[in-house]
């Protein structure tokens, strides 16, 4: 193992896009503090491992556990797609694609099937993932019960006991009170049969994605400081009752772009009148879609 | 035919450079300078060096700068700077009780060893705004001096102590724990919570020690003393095995004296809340000591029920980098969830609404 | 009746220098109702917290024997195991309701988490149990979505025995469930409880500081004064021959009132 300072220089001649900064912006030892981290939550699946989150330079709450997650695993020879709203040009992931661009050098990519690591907020791309594929959530809140219980030793000691009765309250509760579970994302799961977890953000929609996924999933909650993992074809389920099954939805509509009647779609407001479109939250999936519908007809004309 | 919003990167860059413009000001009048800054906005540097965690007035100065002013921003960049720095180990314990003096106070003794030092203080000024600092004036007349005082002035805490009044503090040869290394974890020990509000918000500590006054928690505090001046930092170099000076550093420590009722195995004493920051933050190191103290109290033995006894409360939210991080995250897109929150209200209405009709 | 429910001996705790539990032994068999009763401080309430094994004892042992006859020292339960037992076979009714329920959750939910906890998922079948032992514990079934918060001292405190109730325990601690309320809600409760305890074939163990209470309910009794039994029988013989001089001044003093 060299030293951090030797590290350090020997990475400077090679990335010129920011001087003073080793490959990835963390030191190798914070990255090994992370790894070691990482490996622990993927032996107990769903299970929060804090871990000595570092000051970034990027504002807490905007990505900084998901961003030291994919600097300690990333590698001059990975591929990298950031997404937020699952959509690449949105202005925060363009900041985290642009900053791993300058720490790392690494070559980034829009399309799903090209990239090893996808590190994504609020979304699960619609293009399944395959194995050796990475997906690192940006997680605001790792805890999820924390709108039930704010002491977090308090969660902790509930975990420990795998005391989730709490939940299947609020459940119960939303039913009694509305006929519906009224929560729409961040909808807890069950990992493993053991762990409850926050599968962070996403809408209730992705959720059925992340069930025995093929690809690694990590969580990175940098303000928090804990880490957790689902690692592949590991069990995902969505809370909920026997007679009242966990349901995804979606706006009842087709994307007017690519006419994907199977993707979580974004309501576009189009005029103060009323007047709405729908159109796919997964701008890679889209426009891909679009291309073979453009070269189809091309080939038919 | 609608085509999405594209052009995030250029937006970006656009933002940055009018920024940057925003920044400057009006060209037609000078640019401030980092130095003008460190010499004219002195407490403003303590704040962000405090908050920052990194003594180093020149960055601190450049980082407010950089900001715009912005204190909590600048303490930001700060902390970014100084997470990539490596870490040497700790020094050992500033002897704040061998502090040359620039101001030194008791509450508590009308007279006392070395006296009371006024300082540098804005507590007997009368807060009219003076029109004169508008102009540009020349340097003011320099303050008288008094001769320095040869012998080094005893705490407060001290003369307590040797009456057996004060709780002693146990001593501790163990290097501190460092929560930018480790994860906060509960129960908090003292050091840990000390090195957390030293970081911490100066607004927040002093809503906090507000509150304590004012009947939130069980405060009886008066100010032992407080004292502001340089004290050298000593480390101990490995390959030396002694001590030595390092530098010196301005520090603003504050000795608040509580007392304490006792319990079944300790007769009734005072005992201590601590405040100690970088250069001169009296405010702060005074917020500070009131919120240390109200957080003994589970170990005292005491009602914990107020806000600023709560460990975890007043620890997972005083440090104003994380607390501004997620409250400004807010505005970053939420799109996706919005819609999904859209699309599960207009259920729930309708299930309401058919129900109503039935 | 084969063996005890639960069988502690040598039970020792002082707080300080006072003593507040001094030497204790006590069992209870299945279907048997035990009162414990004494002054405030006499130790009653901290035996029962810690025959619970909410607290743990000095000295002593208290046996638990599990529905296959195997038995378990509480005390060297983890959290995990204690806590999974006074969520099936053991219940706990607090003197204030507040301590047993989740004011801010409905009647139905307040009951339904025992179910939710022991692995119940269907929610139709959590309501149907919620509306029966609403009704068994003389609530009308049509408040199970209102807030505890609403209901009447009565009310919380048997929708608390019908929390408790729900997972079919054998062996219920109760701890003044009677002490809050009214002299005619009182009555109204002892009632339900003796039905319950009659028809569910439960064993519970009983804190009161109220004779007539424990003359109601239990089959045997425990005097406690200083952390210590000074006396115990059946209730009946207690009662109407005390022989410790503290059972006859006990007893003559609820004569008077």
């Amino acid at each position: 193992m060299m030293a951090p300072g030797a590290e350090n220089r020997s990475r400077e001649a090679a990335v010129e896009t920011v001087t003073g900064y080793n490959f990835g912006y963390l030191d190798e030892n914070t990255k090994r503090m992370i790894r070691r981290a990482l490996l622990k939550a993927v032996a107990i699946p769903g299970h929060q491992v804090p871990f000595g989150s570092r000051e970034m330079p990027l504002p807490y709450g905007w990505g900084t556990g998901g961003i030291q997650v994919t600097a300690s695993i990333i590698g001059p020879g990975d591929r990298l797609k950031v997404i937020d709203q699952g959509a690449d040009d949105t202005t925060n992931a363009v900041s985290i694609r642009r900053f791993f661009a300058r720490v790392a050098g690494v070559g980034t990519t829009e399309r799903t099937a090209d990239a090893t690591i996808v590190q994504t907020r609020h979304r699960i791309p619609e293009t399944p993932l395959r194995e050796g594929q990475v997906l690192v959530y940006q997680v605001p809140m790792p805890e999820p019960l924390f709108r039930l219980e704010p002491r977090v030793a308090e969660t902790k000691r509930l975990h420990a006991l795998a005391d989730y009765s709490l939940m299947h309250v609020k459940l119960y509760e939303d039913i009694a009170r509305t006929g519906h579970i009224a929560t729409s994302y961040n909808y807890p799961v069950m990992v493993n049969g053991r762990y409850l977890m926050s599968p962070s953000p996403i809408p209730a929609f992705d959720n059925p994605k992340m069930h025995r996924m093929a690809a690694l999933q990590l969580f990175g909650a940098g303000r928090e400081k804990r880490i957790y993992a689902v690692p592949p074809y590991t069990e995902v389920r969505s809370l909920d009752f026997e007679d009242h099954p966990f349901v995804p939805i979606r706006a009842d509509a087709a994307c007017e772009l690519c006419g994907s009647r199977e993707s979580y779609l974004d309501e576009v407001v189009t005029d103060d009148r009323g007047g709405r479109m729908f159109v796919c939250s997964d701008t890679d999936y889209c426009t891909t879609r679009q291309g073979t519908q453009g070269s189809a007809r091309e080939a038919a004309e | 035919m609608y085509v999405a919003v594209k052009g995030g990167e250029r937006a970006i860059e656009a933002a940055h450079a009018w920024l940057a413009e925003a920044r400057r000001g009006d060209p037609a009048l000078p640019e401030l300078s980092v130095a003008q800054v460190e010499e004219q906005l002195g407490l403003a540097v303590d704040r962000v060096m405090a908050e920052g965690a990194c003594h180093d007035r020149g960055l601190a100065a450049l980082a407010i700068k950089q900001a715009r002013g912005d204190l909590i921003e600048a303490a930001f960049l700060l902390r970014a700077y100084r997470t990539t720095l490596p870490r040497f180990g700790a020094s050992l314990p500033l002897e704040t009780g061998a502090m040359r003096i620039r101001r030194r106070i008791s509450a508590t003794y009308k007279d006392l060893p070395g006296g009371q030092v006024l300082g540098p203080t804005f507590d007997y000024t009368h807060r009219l705004l003076d029109f004169a600092l508008a102009a540009e004036g020349e340097a003011p007349a320099p303050a008288p001096e008094a001769p320095a005082e040869a012998a080094t002035m005893p705490r407060v805490t001290g003369i307590l102590a040797q009456e057996g009044l004060m709780q002693p503090e146990p001593p501790g040869d163990a290097e501190p724990p460092d929560l930018t290394r480790q994860p906060l974890s509960f129960p908090a020990d003292r050091p840990l919570r000390l090195q957390a509000l030293a970081r911490g918000d100066e607004g927040f500590l002093l809503a906090l020690g507000y509150s304590t006054q004012r009947g939130y928690g069980n405060a009886h505090p008066f100010v032992g003393e407080i004292r502001m001046g340089e004290v050298a930092v000593e480390i101990v170099p490995p390959e030396l095995g002694f001590p030595i000076a390092i530098g010196e550093i301005t520090v603003t420590e504050c000795q608040m004296v509580n007392q304490f009722a006792g319990s079944k195995t300790e007769p009734a004493q005072f005992t201590r809340g601590y405040g100690l920051v970088f250069g001169h933050g009296e405010r702060k190191a005074m917020a500070m000591a009131l919120v240390d103290r109200s957080l003994r109290a589970r170990e005292l033995g005491e009602e914990a029920e107020a806000p600023a006894q709560s460990e975890e409360f007043v620890l997972y939210h005083c440090d104003n980098v994380e607390a501004t991080g997620f409250v400004e995250h807010l505005k970053l897109p939420h799109y996706v969830d919005f819609q999904s929150e859209l699309e599960k209200i207009r259920q729930l209405r309708a299930t309401a609404l058919r129900e109503a009709a039935e | 009746m084969s063996a005890p429910l639960l069988e502690a001996s040598g039970l020792r705790l002082s707080f300080g220098a006072v003593p507040a539990l001094d030497d204790v032994a006590l069992s209870i068999w299945p279907g048997e109702v035990v009162a414990i009763v004494g002054e405030s401080g006499s130790g009653k309430t901290t035996l029962l917290r810690v025959l619970s094994g909410l607290v743990r004892p000095e000295a002593g042992e208290v046996l638990y024997r599990d529905p296959a006859g195997a038995t378990h020292p509480v005390q060297a339960m983890g959290d995990a195991a204690l806590r999974r037992l006074h969520r099936t076979d053991w219940g706990f009714v607090h003197q204030n309701p507040r301590d047993g329920l989740r004011l801010g959750v409905s009647a139905g939910g307040n009951i339904g988490e025992r179910l939710m906890a022991t692995g119940a998922r269907h929610y139709g079948g959590i309501r149907q149990a919620a509306a029966e032992w609403l009704q068994r514990v003389e609530i009308d079934p049509a408040r199970m979505d209102a807030l505890p918060r609403t209901f009447s001292g009565g009310m919380q405190q048997r929708l608390q025995i019908a929390r408790t109730l729900v997972t079919h325990p054998r062996l219920v601690f109760m701890d003044e469930p009677t002490g809050g309320l009214d002299v005619s809600v009182q009555a109204r409760l002892l009632d339900l409880i003796r039905a319950l305890v009659a028809d569910l074939g439960l064993a519970v163990l009983l804190v009161t500081h109220d004779i007539a209470a424990a003359r109601l309910l239990a089959h045997r009794l425990l005097v406690m004064r200083r952390g210590q039994v000074v006396e115990q029988g059946l209730t009946d013989r207690v009662l109407d021959d005390p022989q410790h001089e503290y059972t006859q001044l006990l007893v003559a003093s609820v004569l008077a009132a």
